[in-house]
């Protein structure tokens, strides 16, 4: 996968023989052992593997499961309750399953804001990072529609509201929405076609994945320097160095996650979904699943329901330009001091966003998600492609390995001959 | 640093800008009490006898109108009430169940068994609502997970945390909402059908009060002739609610046991982890993060 | 070349219109759509029933006296989604009102005499509709919309079945 020569030498006459024919051990080698990583990485590019592992684990979890849930319109609350109550382990399965979703998404997000921060989408990640935004586009349609099997109230309403958002759309609309149903509502036929769809889209989800980790593995790991590997000794190899650092972070990432499992299993989740869905009956107050709320309250902050919808698929499509909005040419923001106080600030914007989606649409409350809302896309829209044309970057080091050695302290400062280096990469 | 002034002021602008909001939105509903239950906490687990004093309660006060959607077998299992499967054979006698069809083709009535679920008194949801002005009685099984309250910004996060954790809720709710019912405020007007409760949204409720006097349903004595605990509606509510947050999560003690049991192991996995990671950092001079001008570097291929 | 081509398109054409037209309701959906029958005699003064239609809500209103007035008492040009309520009932029909139960903006529903107008409030998003289920206050776009329906007798309407069309009835 990478754009190197594998190293990898067989050893015995089979592994010789069968090399010759399907170089796979050579690939695997080359992918996941003698792959060069830059030796300055922290925790937080972990969450690469992580989230590797917590798709594994939705998947696992997830075909157990529908080897006893029934998509059916009538039968499939209770066959919630079969699994909950009956199954062995059935509980287990569906509070892994269910709290996986929310931790898939928090990891994602710190995955996302790690690349943000460390300007990971810049030349020449642009690919990777598109990459990475088709997959959150899966992940987003994979829980929506897993959110609506349970059939429970907040399924059922959530599943209205969300598919409704269609008939938004110009002339097709109605058309889109009728074929998303089924029908001339959400009913079986819609349970049973999301049922089909969300069972299908992780391995979906999985294909991109292997796209993502090869682009990644053609330009290389960004770091938090930004600065690119210059010689064997700015990188270690993948095997053991970052095998064993992401081993060690996933298994306490699954101490987090196990704590939801076990003691919180219904935090993240609303206490309607509970109720088996009634078509004659809206909840009090409909709310998507937490990761979705920034994004419900940007639809809910525009007046207008077709410019809602288009400003909240925006808010995703946006950041595929991303490459392209942020005008600096050095990608850390440690080295930007001022694009580093908006990142924080677009933080802020982002977490109170997906409170404003969890309040009721009424009085501060709109006026809140609109200054958000608008924020939310200065910040990509005019902030990122000014602030590179007039920011002064601090100067950079002149390579990975200055940083180790000079360690955390005096980051600053270095005289930067860094574009003089030759590159060693290897 | 300036990034930590930045986020500062980031921060207090947004509290600033939530204080106000959440202000105004916490009008009119009073939340239910918190109360303490055997089962909240990490070692919490189900008190038996509140369990079976629930049931007697169900049986006694809601069972006329609400389904308890959950099989007889389940009160023997363990973690639960834990009848013993004599009583409860005998417990499914009493009720009458539908099967069928027969050799002649017809439906026919039987004694229930331990492996039913336990019957509604109504045929069926449109049935359960012509009886009750127009709305059947909701099934309670799930009742104390399918009601919560809201805690508001930041209490909502410190029911998540380690030692504080909170999921009892649904069961605060029930209880509440059956000690709740009061005479109305002056000038709030109760339209026919309705019932003033303090807990309930919007105040008004179908339900007329469930469990009305103090020593409506008998309790078992103990040695001395007396029922351990007060024969009162705070107990009975009090019961009923723990009961109801057993049939809602009969796995409650198996999930709090085997979660015990899974954290410790990845803590020690972790820690375990973190020495074999440290070792093998230690070849080329350990970790970047923190470790100025440590080792040489060795050749990395 | 170019016919090798158009044979081409018209075989993938071929290929996909199955699988699309297979996402569209069934048969037996459609069956199921038939007309319903609902009787109004045992609807009194100020009462409201919930009928399902294609399984969509429909709200069949009986309003009072007071409720045709303040819907009829209304300046038309200052509403979002201008009709008189005269075109929102069926002539010699004033109190009964027909409409669907599902909010316009995103299908909730909402609950009858509620809100400013004592029409219907929407609980999800705070649209606040009046007794002749016009969009007044809120995100909606327009107002609740009209079933096609039609009077058998005094008593009785037929959902699913228009003599004439009705203005706002496109959204079925």
């Amino acid at each position: 996968m990478s754009d190197h020569a594998s190293t990898y030498v067989p050893k015995s006459a089979f592994a010789k023989w069968f090399e010759s024919r399907l170089p796979i051990a050579g690939l695997v080698h080359s992918s996941f052992v003698a792959f060069p990583v830059p030796r300055n990485l922290t925790y937080f590019w972990t969450f690469g593997a992580i989230l590797i592992f917590m798709l594994g684990a939705q998947i696992l979890t997830g075909i157990w499961l529908a080897m006893h849930y029934v998509p059916e319109a009538t039968k499939a609350f209770d066959s919630v309750e079969h699994i909950m109550r009956d199954v062995n382990y059935g509980w287990l399965l569906r509070y892994l399953h269910a709290n996986g979703a929310s931790m898939f998404f928090i990891a994602v997000y710190i995955h996302m804001f790690r690349g943000l921060y460390y300007g990971s989408y810049k030349a020449p990640r642009e690919v990777l990072w598109i990459l990475g935004v088709i997959i959150f586009l899966l992940m987003m349609a994979t829980a929506f529609m897993g959110y609506v099997l349970p059939w429970g109230q907040m399924s059922f309403w959530g599943a209205t509201v969300i598919t409704n958002l269609f008939s938004a759309i110009p002339i097709v609309g109605d058309v889109i929405v009728s074929l998303l149903w089924g029908g001339y509502s959400v009913g079986n036929p819609t349970l049973n076609r999301f049922f089909a769809l969300h069972y299908l889209l992780p391995f979906m989800i999985a294909g991109v994945v292997v796209l993502h980790v090869w682009a990644l593995h053609v330009t290389g790991q960004n770091n938090p320097t930004g600065v690119p590997i210059k010689s064997a000794k700015d990188a270690v190899p993948f095997t053991p160095y970052a095998t064993i650092k992401d081993v060690f972070a996933t298994i306490c990432f699954l101490i987090f996650f196990a704590w939801f499992i076990f003691y919180v299993p219904n935090y993240l989740g609303h206490a309607d979904n509970y109720i088996p869905a009634n078509p004659a009956v809206t909840p009090a107050h409909i709310v998507p699943e937490w990761y979705f709320l920034p994004f419900y309250a940007i639809l809910r902050a525009v007046p207008d329901k077709l410019g809602g919808v288009i400003a909240m698929g925006a808010a995703v499509v946006i950041l595929a330009f991303l490459p392209w909005l942020d005008t600096s040419r050095v990608r850390s923001a440690n080295y930007r001091p001022l694009y580093r106080q908006f990142f924080w600030v677009f933080v802020i914007v982002c977490v109170l966003l997906g409170w404003l989606g969890s309040k009721p649409p009424e009085g501060g409350y709109v006026i809140a998600s609109r200054v958000c809302t608008i924020w939310y896309f200065v910040h990509f829209l005019v902030i990122l492609p000014v602030l590179g044309l007039f920011e002064t970057p601090r100067p950079l080091p002149s390579s990975i390995l200055e940083t180790v050695l000079r360690g955390k302290k005096g980051g600053a400062g270095m005289p930067a001959g860094a574009a003089a280096a030759p590159s060693t990469k290897g | 640093m300036t990034t930590a002034r930045a986020l500062l002021a980031a921060a207090s602008l947004a509290a600033g800008l939530a204080l106000p909001l959440a202000a105004s939105a916490a009008e009119g509903q009073p939340h239910p009490p918190r109360e303490k239950w055997s089962f909240s906490g990490v070692f919490g687990t189900f008190d038996r006898a509140q369990l079976q004093r629930g049931f007697k309660v169900y049986r006694e006060v809601c069972q006329s109108c609400h389904q308890l959607k959950i099989p007889f077998r389940t009160l023997s299992q363990p973690g639960g009430p834990q009848f013993s499967q004599a009583q409860i054979n005998a417990l499914a006698a009493e009720y009458k169940v539908q099967d069928g069809p027969n050799d002649a083709g017809d439906m026919f009535e039987r004694p229930a068994r331990a492996a039913d679920n336990i019957p509604w008194t109504f045929a069926n949801e449109n049935q359960a609502a012509s009886a009750n002005g127009g709305k059947a009685p909701p099934s309670l099984q799930l009742m104390a997970k399918a009601r919560s309250y809201e805690r508001g910004f930041p209490l909502f996060i410190v029911d998540a945390l380690p030692f504080f954790q909170y999921q009892e809720h649904g069961a605060d709710y029930i209880h509440a909402l059956l000690t709740g019912y009061k005479d109305p405020p002056a000038g709030f007007t109760v339209p026919p059908g309705g019932h003033y409760n303090e807990y309930f949204p919007g105040h008004i409720i179908a339900m007329p009060k469930p469990i009305a006097t103090d020593g409506q349903v008998e309790y078992p004595k103990g040695p001395d002739g007396k029922s351990p605990v007060p024969e009162t509606v705070e107990q009975y509510s009090r019961d009923i609610a723990a009961f109801l947050m057993w049939t809602a999560e009969p796995n409650l003690e198996a999930r709090k046991r085997t979660g015990f049991m899974v954290i410790i192991f990845l803590a020690v996995f972790a820690y375990l982890m973190y020495y074999v990671k440290k070792k093998v950092w230690a070849k080329v001079g350990g970790e970047a993060e923190g470790l100025p001008g440590t080792a040489p570097l060795g050749p990395t291929h | 070349m170019i016919a090798t081509g158009a044979a081409g398109v018209v075989g993938l054409g071929a290929v996909v219109w199955p699988f699309v037209a297979a996402m569209a309701p069934d048969q037996q959906t459609i069956a199921a759509g038939a007309p319903v029958e609902v009787d109004l005699g045992p609807i009194a003064e100020g009462q409201l029933v919930k009928v399902f239609w294609r399984g969509k809500l429909i709200f069949v209103r009986h309003r009072t006296s007071s409720e045709i007035k303040s819907a009829e008492d209304v300046n038309i040009a200052s509403l979002p989604d201008p009709q008189p309520d005269s075109a929102r009932v069926k002539a010699g029909h004033t109190p009964w009102l027909v409409v669907y139960g599902n909010c316009t903006h995103l299908g909730c529903v909402p609950l009858a005499n509620e809100g400013a107008y004592k029409g219907w409030a929407c609980p999800c998003h705070g649209s606040i509709f009046d007794t002749s289920g016009r969009i007044r206050q809120g995100p909606a776009p327009t107002n609740l919309p009209i079933p096609p329906y039609t009077f058998v007798s005094d008593t009785k309407i037929r959902i699913g079945e228009e003599t004439k069309v009705a203005p706002a009835a496109a959204n079925a």
